[in-house]
């Protein structure tokens, strides 16, 4: 019996031949299985496994083209079709999905009981498994955690087809390994996400945002370190400067209830010496600055000096940058034109590493051309990757699942 | 309690010369007064919290650094000896039981607190550090280290980021995975490796969310970074008294899907006040069938009107009594009758067995009721002190261990409520950790595939398992026994094949 027979088997009428939309960062997958269910998920892994396809999974796919390309690419698996919420106890805080719910769908759901997964959509059009995948988080993170944090379960189909859990849909929960941390932001190379149980809050009754400009980065550090020491406890501390030498936008996010929205959003204004809050976010608001993106990180302390010597290192090379990001947190985000010659974007990063690496931080290319891609690494070094090729191996000895897209060629 | 030893076979010709070997390498290194190979020093540390299960090691390092550490840790994989890490020794799973032919390693001399850095809102300390010494270290800036568990005042950093411990306060805060950021582990062939880093987020496998709750068996955390918080500028705790759980349980449930998010909720049924009243006199509402003990911490707007709001929801599903704490004292007399609830017992019972499970929030009054029903069944009392946000029951079964059965009896309850637990789609464990002690139920809340898919990762970090063999996650192996190996020596450790587990 052929593959493609025995795939048509596990998954009924939804497996195709790959077309050059399916194409993964210009690499165009061999055939397309659209599984209904984490069994036919299963079953077509089985079926990958025996016929040593190589795999790699598909949400919204929104995302596909960060990280590197793959290797190669035999079998893409979506999972647009696998968008339900299984479960919402709304008592409970905790809600049940399917990887191929997308989070604007999952807002729906959850908003009508007044909840919420509090992960933004930084990419538009994400699934829930897409941003477990790839452990992408927006300005929220600075009060909920990043997505591992509001991850309480999870559920795998392994290379070799084995389906298999971990965590529960409890809150709290210490029974065998965290594989839900494991799994989430890596890219599709341990295991295909078929479900997952997620933490969630309240829809707060009120917000507000607090704006204020500041002509540099330095002049930002004192007023950082007053908003993080303040008992205003903002939701979210964020930071903008949209071109290397103009002055830095802070937006500060404060939530609950009206009457106490409205006191500590002016504590903040009067703190750091805005105007008026509003009640609407500032335009670009927890947005990815692009087409060409990076991911900045510093510890807290250095956020002030990131922005600036990464907004001088673009200046130098000619480069309109434009950054952004979470200073909170110490996660930013630098966005370039895709113009950007692959030799001058090599040369940006290799700059950015040596900054970040100095200030307790990492640089990696989160998404661009797969021909700037080819010029850089876009990980770069990271402590313990001698122990990431080793889970990786004992997960997917054969390679199998998005090869050579992650971190060190894993 | 149950009281069963093993161990006493460790001194035989073969290990012994291993365990001989070990010393031999190691005195040059950590100091011959870091050793102990003494048996009647080494019964100190047979055991942990859970104290029924003991295991006398072959040798125990008191290690001083990183690099002792590493020493040990490299030694034991060059002579293939099983080793343990051993922090306060509170743990209530039996996760730091020695390995009889291998080495303890006790981390209770790495004490320092390496750095608070407040304009980072990190911490940096050694794994010996108490839980309660980091927030110590942290609050001359105003900030503070959240996982709060009740042990706080010994238990070791190093011990929470194995178990992944929680708290009290968890219910807002989260637990230790949550709140560490970087660690610098030995892993089991002796290699020194960071993970993580300053920041929370890392290019890569989240390593440190795998290590953190890996119960010690993926390799020893020697310096920890952690993430300190801003200390709340209010914080309100009030005591709700109910008739009965059924009405307690259920005003927890409203709290929640109101939207309000206390740093705590905890609950208390009649035996368990009735325990705590003699112990430490708390003066809790008289005829109260449950207790309520709602903690809110935050801005000072936002507590003041959520705590109208607790008090509405609690009025509304029948509380009797509300005592709000007008000051810090009065907080740690409210408090009191909680913290002390389990060492009460003593007051009720000879003998009790703490059981830790979790169910969601929704179906606390349905397990409670149940649980009264076994307890009624079989005569045995059961006493409810729990962490009632999170649904994290902590049930103390009592026992009279001179009335025959009674003790068998209280250890099938036991576990029949950690059955009521997986039944409602929870947990085994909501923060005591698997150990030895839950190796059986884990069997029960997972397939066998999820089990062999937890040890790839094992494999990937110790595949000659030598790091805390047998603990967390049954191996393949032994994972079908039968529920009470432990009652004589097993036919594999007999023929000196298998240790426990």
């Amino acid at each position: 019996m052929s593959t493609l027979t025995e795939l048509e088997e596990a998954c009924p009428s939804r497996v195709r031949q790959g077309r050059g939309l399916d194409s993964i960062d210009g690499v165009t997958p061999g055939l397309v299985a659209s599984p209904l269910g984490t069994g036919e998920v299963a079953a077509v892994m089985r079926v990958a496994s025996s016929a040593g396809l190589s795999v790699v999974a598909r949400g919204a796919g929104t995302k596909l083209d960060w990280g590197n390309p793959p290797a190669s690419a035999d079998l893409m698996v979506d999972l647009s079709r696998m968008s339900r919420v299984i479960e919402h106890e709304a008592g409970d805080l905790v809600a049940r999905v399917e990887a191929g719910t997308s989070l604007a769908q999952l807002t729906e759901v959850l908003g009508s009981k007044g909840q919420r997964f509090p992960v933004d959509e930084v990419v538009a059009g994400s699934t829930v498994g897409g941003v477990v995948s790839t452990g992408l988080s927006g300005p929220l993170r600075y009060m909920y955690g990043a997505v591992r944090d509001l991850v309480l379960g999870i559920t795998v189909v392994r290379a070799d087809g084995v389906v298999a859990h971990a965590g529960s849909k409890v809150v709290k929960n210490v029974a065998g390994y965290d594989l839900a941390k494991l799994f989430t932001g890596s890219y599709g190379t341990l295991g295909i996400v078929t479900e997952l149980a997620l933490k969630l809050k309240p829809v707060p009754v009120a917000r507000s945002f607090v704006v204020a400009a500041f002509p540099s980065p330095r002049d930002l550090t004192p007023f950082l370190s007053a908003l993080l020491s303040c008992q205003a406890a903002p939701t979210a501390i964020e930071i903008e400067r949209t071109a290397p030498s103009l002055p830095v936008q802070m937006s500060v996010l404060i939530e609950g209830r009206p009457r106490s929205v409205e006191l500590r959003a002016a504590e903040v204004a009067t703190l750091l010496g805005g105007g008026e809050p509003f009640v609407t976010p500032p335009p670009g608001w927890g947005q990815l600055p692009g087409p060409v993106t990076l991911k900045l990180t510093a510890m807290l302390s250095a956020v002030p000096s990131l922005v600036e010597q990464a907004s001088s290192i673009a200046l130098q090379l000619g480069l309109p940058a434009r950054v952004t990001g979470s200073a909170g947190t110490g996660v930013l985000f630098m966005g370039l034109p895709d113009r950007v010659p692959a030799v001058v974007l090599a040369a940006l990063v290799a700059d950015l590493r040596a900054v970040c690496d100095g200030l307790g931080g990492h640089a990696v290319v989160l998404r661009a051309a797969a021909a700037l891609k080819s010029q850089l690494d876009p990980w770069g070094p990271v402590p313990g990757i001698d122990l990431m090729r080793r889970i990786k191996e004992s997960f997917d000895p054969d390679r199998r699942l998005a090869p050579g897209r992650f971190i060190g060629g894993i | 309690m149950k009281t069963f030893r093993t161990g006493r076979r460790a001194h035989k010709a073969g290990p012994k010369t291993r365990a001989g070997e070990a010393i031999d390498l190691l005195a040059p290194i950590v100091g011959r007064d870091a050793i102990i190979c003494d048996p009647v020093e080494l019964a100190t540390y047979e055991c942990d919290g859970l104290t029924h299960f003991r295991v006398r090691p072959a040798l125990a390092v008191l290690v001083g650094s990183s690099h002792d550490v590493e020493a040990v840790v490299g030694t034991c994989a060059r002579l293939a000896l099983p080793f343990v890490a051993r922090g306060a020794g509170t743990g209530l799973s039996g996760g730091a039981v020695p390995d009889s032919e291998g080495v303890l390693l006790v981390t209770s001399r790495m004490r320092a607190v390496l750095s608070v850095q407040a304009n980072n809102q990190r911490a940096v300390v050694e794994p010996g550090v108490t839980n309660l010494e980091v927030s110590k270290a942290a609050l001359p800036h105003g900030l503070f280290y959240a996982p709060d568990p009740s042990s706080q005042q010994v238990c070791s950093i190093g011990g929470n980021v194995a178990e992944n411990s929680g708290g009290a306060h968890c219910l807002k805060y989260g637990f230790t995975t949550n709140h560490v950021t970087e660690l610098e582990v030995v892993t089991p062939d002796g290699a020194t490796v960071k993970l993580g880093g300053m920041v929370g987020e890392t290019p890569g496998y989240d390593l440190v969310g795998a290590f953190v709750g890996s119960e010690g068996t993926l390799g020893v955390a020697t310096k920890v970074t952690v993430r300190l918080l801003r200390l709340p500028a209010a914080v309100q705790t009030v005591l709700a008294a109910f008739s009965d759980t059924d009405s307690a349980g259920r005003a927890v449930s409203a709290i929640i899907a109101a939207g309000l998010v206390p740093a705590a909720i905890e609950m208390m049924d009649a035996l368990a006040i009735s325990a705590a009243e003699k112990a430490v006199h708390c003066g809790y509402p008289k005829g109260a069938g449950a207790v309520l003990i709602v903690e809110l911490d935050g801005p000072l707007a936002e507590v003041e009107e959520s705590l109208l709001d607790v008090n509405h929801h609690c009025l509304e599903q029948g509380a009797f009594e509300m005592r709000l704490a007008v000051d810090d004292a009065d907080r740690a007399r409210i408090w009191r009758g909680r913290k002390s609830a389990f060492a009460a017992m003593g007051h009720l019972s000879s003998s009790y067995i703490v059981q830790d499970g979790v169910v969601p929030r929704t179906a606390l009054p349905q397990v409670l009721r149940d649980i009264a029903k076994l307890s009624e069944e079989t005569g045995i009392r059961v006493a409810n002190v729990f962490h009632a946000g999170d649904g994290n029951l902590h049930p103390l079964v009592l026992f009279d261990e001179r009335v025959a059965g009674e003790e068998a009896r209280a250890e099938q309850l036991s576990a029949q409520i950690l059955d009521l637990c997986i039944a409602h789609g929870g947990s085994i464990t909501g923060e005591h950790g698997v150990g030895l002690d839950k190796l059986t139920a884990m069997s029960k809340m997972f397939s066998e595939d999820d089990l062999a898919t937890m040890q790839l990762l094992k494999a990937a970090f110790d595949p000659h398992r030598i790091c805390n063999p047998g603990k967390a996650v049954p191996t393949p192996r032994l994972c079908g026994e039968p529920p009470r190996p432990r009652r004589g020596t097993q036919p594999l450790q007999e023929q000196g094949l298998a240790e426990l587990f």
